[in-house]
């Protein structure tokens, strides 16, 4: 192999899981070490300059960067990374005047379509660069799909409030209660740039089932239905409720259910449980709060009595796989299965509908009838129009969004200073050493062995009577410490240099986990197939530096590297150092121009 | 501040016929220092038990005492062990081999300690073809006690302290030959390809194993003046034969051009291949071997390899004449033969 390259940062970059997987790139390790040194504050600010969210993400994140995180491959469970930022949040002090001061307005004005997390960042980021902000929701208040979908026993409002808030105050113009039915006479209005944040408004039905009219008063669609349960339009659901789906949907609103009078509360999904959508905590709280789950069933039709709805009929299917591993459904050949009940709630997906954009003002729709948007610049066809979040390329989360939100901010500030929006700012990246003595580090290096903590509920009773009490209770600070010292701490990076090697093998013979190798040369998968442990895991990189005076050269595995230091504390000649590689995502407004 | 070693390994570390990996073997955490040649020979063992699935509690560590001596704490956790007194390793070596001779015996000392302090236990253990593995840790200085040059430092290399060594070396290997030892090599602490399968054939080895390791001492003796430093030794090096050792059970899977590899047969199945490399060493024959330590030592070389093996079956116990059991399993009835053996012995001396 060539020598890697570690000038480009992209490199360490990969070797930092988390953050790597984190679509809006958080500096996860950083913040989990201000939390162990009890800078929640510092710990709060690092997160909301990256994801703007952190209360509610800490409570509410996908997590794309657990399943990622390097100590899941070590031991069985990755740190908890997202109840680690929730405590941040919980234990910060008041961080207002630490918001950034908004400059005076440079005249240029940008409309928002939509108050969700995507056009709330957008907000956040270009206010502050004295722009002029004009939101709109059709909603009575801002948060789009946080306040609306996403139950308050998993995100309480004044968490929800002070989160928006912050970015409200900023001197947006909002403008709620407010429809948008055309695009264009947002456009008529002549704003410098539109951005498009309306998110995946609209839920599956299931219209051409038998008995869908008949039923209609007792079926809900869920994202509306959750809707209406957050705005205290509904209060009140029967007693026997299917919830038809298998994703984080179909959780939200089973759970709602117990909470609003559904004692018996099952899920119905097509597919087989080990195929549903929503996340495993997602489903394993609602397992917690009594609800079971029926899968490989298919609807066959909704039964009525008297013109009401009293129960369901399925079919019992088994899931077959093609050579191709395409999935198919076949009927188990069994009497259809009949499950009485009150209510259905459907949650069986979600759609974008852009009924309200015109199709002649220069925005091109391609498949599926989506909107033709870049996926770096978030640019649409029309120059001025901006798509981010769930409207850009379907429903994703809360974070997805975020990291839009950030990119097409970046876009918007280029446009409008008649700049080229693909001439992108590079991140701003740094290495600093952590040594500071014999056996001294600027960072904790010791390894802790101990499990992930786990996070205290809410007494179930109490949780099922109160729909807004908050089930998860949040580490404390001692669980939290204990927790956040399972980092790794992935972005203290080992750097090696070569010409100061004397090959005496030390740190290959100190590893814990037999990452490093002195060895002859050869190319990827050679090399991988003769490591001192097995180098299996691709998406992992291996470090291999210029030739050794022997010939040979140096190959870290960078897959299960514990970042512990001990190569660079046994090396006599300091070839290995601990350097801390800080990235991040620059931001509208934060450089100059990229090449 | 101290520092530890995390307890996590590599999650998929293979593992041996015994269902142990490489972290059953380990010891504890050197405080050697950072660098220092004897560390990579300390994991050059944990890989060659480890490999051999050897079961650690049927393994006694001995040794006498330097910064080589220390070096038993750092691997086979779960051996039994003997820390001597100065050069008094063979000593203990033997008496631990006469009460029991079903362990495997790793004595490990340093130049020091064999070529000064206990030149004279030396000398007798290996006439006595005790079945151990002796190794030295040579790194041509005294480390332990802060770098003052030892018997095996060559006439004109100078360490730390700068001044050259005045007198003629002590070649252990040599001497190790002409007392009669019947496994002799030598090797380098840089080099575990060729450690590692020479650690486990000598240990198989039924009878007197020496492995003359060269370590180097990064702290005193990695000068640039020194013949005992990583550099000299990389460049000064010449490899006998590419050693490759094959237990008895295993099946040879690796194919050996014919005629170019000697393969030598030891006494429980096991084989070592030799492929020829940077000399043309007969190592049946203690002569050659004399003659090419000394060839090379001439030339300012180094020959590292198996220099000589001899498959004769002859250790201390079959010359003197010992019986198999060792002695903690004895049994009254055993030692205590009763009044008709008594009477029978003592009528023969009326
Ligand atoms: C039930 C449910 C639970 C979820 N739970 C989570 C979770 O726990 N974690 C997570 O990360 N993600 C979750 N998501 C997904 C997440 O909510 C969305 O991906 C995210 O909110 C998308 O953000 P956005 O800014 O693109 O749009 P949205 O949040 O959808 O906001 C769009 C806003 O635009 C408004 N709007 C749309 N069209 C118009 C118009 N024409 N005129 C005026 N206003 C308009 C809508 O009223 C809405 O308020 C969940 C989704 C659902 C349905
Ligand atoms: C009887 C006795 N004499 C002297 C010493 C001091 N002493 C300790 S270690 C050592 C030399 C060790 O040298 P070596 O065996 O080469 O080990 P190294 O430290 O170089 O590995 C000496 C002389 C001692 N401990 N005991
Ligand atoms: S920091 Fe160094 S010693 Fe520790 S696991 Fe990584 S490579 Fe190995
Ligand atoms: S410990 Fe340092 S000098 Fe020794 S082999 Fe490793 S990097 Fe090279
Ligand atoms: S003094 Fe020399 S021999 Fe002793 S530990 Fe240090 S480097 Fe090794
Ligand atoms: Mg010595």
């Amino acid at each position: 192999m060539k020598p890697t390259d570690t000038k480009d940062p992209e490199y360490f970059h990969r070797v930092v899981d988390c953050q790597y997987a984190c679509p809006a790139h958080t500096p996860v390790p950083e913040y989990i070490r201000l939390i162990a040194r009890g800078r929640y504050s510092d710990a709060y600010m690092l997160n909301w300059e990256s994801n703007v969210f952190p209360g509610v993400l800490g409570r509410t994140c996908d997590r794309p960067c657990e399943p990622a995180c390097r100590r899941g491959r070590v031991e069985e469970q990755p740190v908890a990374i997202c109840r680690l930022k929730r405590v941040a949040a919980d234990f910060k002090d008041d961080i207002k005047d630490r918001l950034p001061d908004i400059t005076p307005a440079n005249g240029k004005k940008i409309a928002l379509i939509g108050a969700g997390p995507a056009s709330l960042t957008v907000a956040r980021d270009l206010a502050p660069l004295g722009y002029r902000i004009d939101i709109y929701d059709q909603q009575k208040l801002g948060g789009g799909f946080m306040r609306s979908q996403i139950p308050s026993f998993r995100l309480p409002e004044e968490v929800l409030n002070e989160e928006v808030n912050y970015i409200l105050d900023m001197g947006i113009a909002t403008h709620f209660d407010t429809y948008i039915s055309s695009l264009k006479s947002i456009l008529d209005k002549n704003y410098d740039a539109v951005f498009v944040g309306s998110g995946a408004p609209r839920g599956r039905d299931l219209a051409k089932l038998p008995g869908r009219q008949e039923a209609d008063a007792n079926i809900h669609i869920g994202i509306e239905w959750l809707a209406n349960v957050a705005f205290e339009h509904t209060a009140k659901i029967g007693k026997n409720v299917l919830v038809l789906g298998g994703g984080n949907t179909a959780m939200d609103c089973c759970r709602t259910a117990r909470r609003l009078g559904g004692s018996d509360v099952k899920v119905v999904v097509r597919s087989p449980a080990s195929e549903m959508k929503a996340s495993p905590w997602e489903i394993e709280d609602a397992q917690h709060e009594d609800i079971p789950f029926y899968d490989c069933h298919v609807p066959l039709e909704f039964v009525t009595e008297n013109g009401k709805l009293v129960g369901m009929h399925f079919d019992k299917v088994a899931a077959e796989y093609d050579d191709d591993g395409r999935r198919q459904l076949k009927s188990t050949g069994e009497p259809p299965v009949f499950f009485p009940c009150d209510d259905v709630l459907l949650a069986i997906g979600q759609e974008n509908a852009f009924p309200w954009v015109e199709r002649d003002i220069g925005i091109d729709f391609g498949k599926w009838d989506m909107p033709v948007v870049d996926e770096v610049t978030f640019q649409s066809s029309n120059p001025k129009v901006f798509f981010g979040g769930d409207a850009a390329f379907g429903p994703a989360n809360i974070i997805t969004a975020v990291a839009h939100g950030h990119q097409a901010a970046v876009s918007i500030d280029l446009f409008c200073n008649g700049q080229s929006v693909t001439q992108r700012p590079t991140p701003g990246t740094n290495l600093v050493s952590q040594k500071m003595g014999v056996h001294e580090w600027v960072y904790d290096n010791q390894i802790e062995n101990s499990e992930r903590q786990i996070v205290p509920l809410a007494d179930k009773a109490c949780a099922l009577r109160d729909r807004k009490l908050e089930v998860e209770l949040g580490f404390n600070l001692q669980t939290a410490l204990e927790e956040a010292e399972r980092c790794l701490n992935c972005d203290v990076q080992t750097v090696f240099t070569e010409s100061a090697c004397i090959e005496c093998d030390a740190c290959a013979d100190i590893c814990p986990t037999s990452c490093i190798n002195f060895t002859a040369n050869g190319d990827e998968n050679d090399l991988r197939s003769r490591l001192n442990a097995p180098a299996t895991n691709l998406e992992q990189d291996l470090m291999v530096s210029d030739l050794l005076k022997t010939e040979r050269v140096m190959v870290k595995d960078e897959n299960v590297c514990l970042h512990c230091g001990l190569c660079a504390e046994r090396c006599p000649t300091g070839a290995w150092d601990m350097q801390k590689f800080d990235y991040s995502v620059t931001q509208a407004g934060q450089n100059e121009i990229g090449s | 501040m101290t520092y530890h070693r995390p307890s996590f390994r590599h999650p998929d570390l293979p593992t041996n016929e015994l269902g142990h990996t490489r972290q059953y073997y380990e010891g504890a955490l050197s405080t050697l220092c950072a660098g220092c040649g004897h560390d990579s020979v300390s994991a050059a063992i944990v890989q060659a038990c480890f490999e051999l699935a050897i079961e650690p509690h049927h393994v006694a560590k001995l040794s006498g005492i330097g910064c080589s001596s220390k070096t038993p704490a750092y691997f086979l956790n779960q051996a039994h062990g003997f820390n001597s007194v100065h050069g008094r390793m063979p000593s203990v070596a033997t008496g631990a081999n006469a009460a029991n001779r079903q362990m495997a015996y790793i004595g490990i000392s340093g130049d020091g300690d064999s070529a000064s302090i206990g030149f004279g236990q030396f000398s007798h253990v290996v006439r006595r073809n005790l079945n151990m593995l002796y190794l030295v840790e040579n790194n041509g200085c005294y480390g332990l006690t802060k770098g003052q040059d030892s018997a095996t430092a060559d006439v004109g290399s100078a360490g730390k302290r700068g001044i050259a060594t005045a007198f003629e070396p002590i070649d252990l290997c040599a001497q190790a030959l002409q007392l009669g030892a019947t496994f002799v090599a030598r090797s380098f602490s840089g080099d575990k390809q060729q450690l590692v399968p020479l650690l486990k054939a000598a240990i198989t080895h039924k009878g007197f194993a020496f492995i003359d390791v060269i370590s180097p001492c990064v702290t005193f003796n990695n000068t640039t003046t020194s013949t005992k430093s990583y550099d000299h030794m990389r460049e000064h090096v010449r490899q006998a034969d590419v050693v490759d050792f094959v237990p008895a059970e295993k099946e040879i899977t690796v194919d050996y051009a014919p005629g170019t590899t000697k393969e030598l047969t030891l006494h429980d199945g096991s084989v070592i291949h030799l492929t020829k490399a940077q000399s043309d060493l007969d190592t049946s024959d203690p002569h050659a071997a004399l003659n090419a330590i000394h060839d090379h030592k001439v030339r300012g070389e180094v020959l590292t390899g198996l220099l000589y093996l001899d498959t004769e079956l002859h250790d201390f116990h079959r010359v003197i004449n010992t019986m198999p059991t060792p002695l903690r399993d004895l049994q009254e009835k055993d030692l205590c033969p009763g009044g008709d053996v008594l009477q029978g012995i003592n009528s023969g001396l009326r």
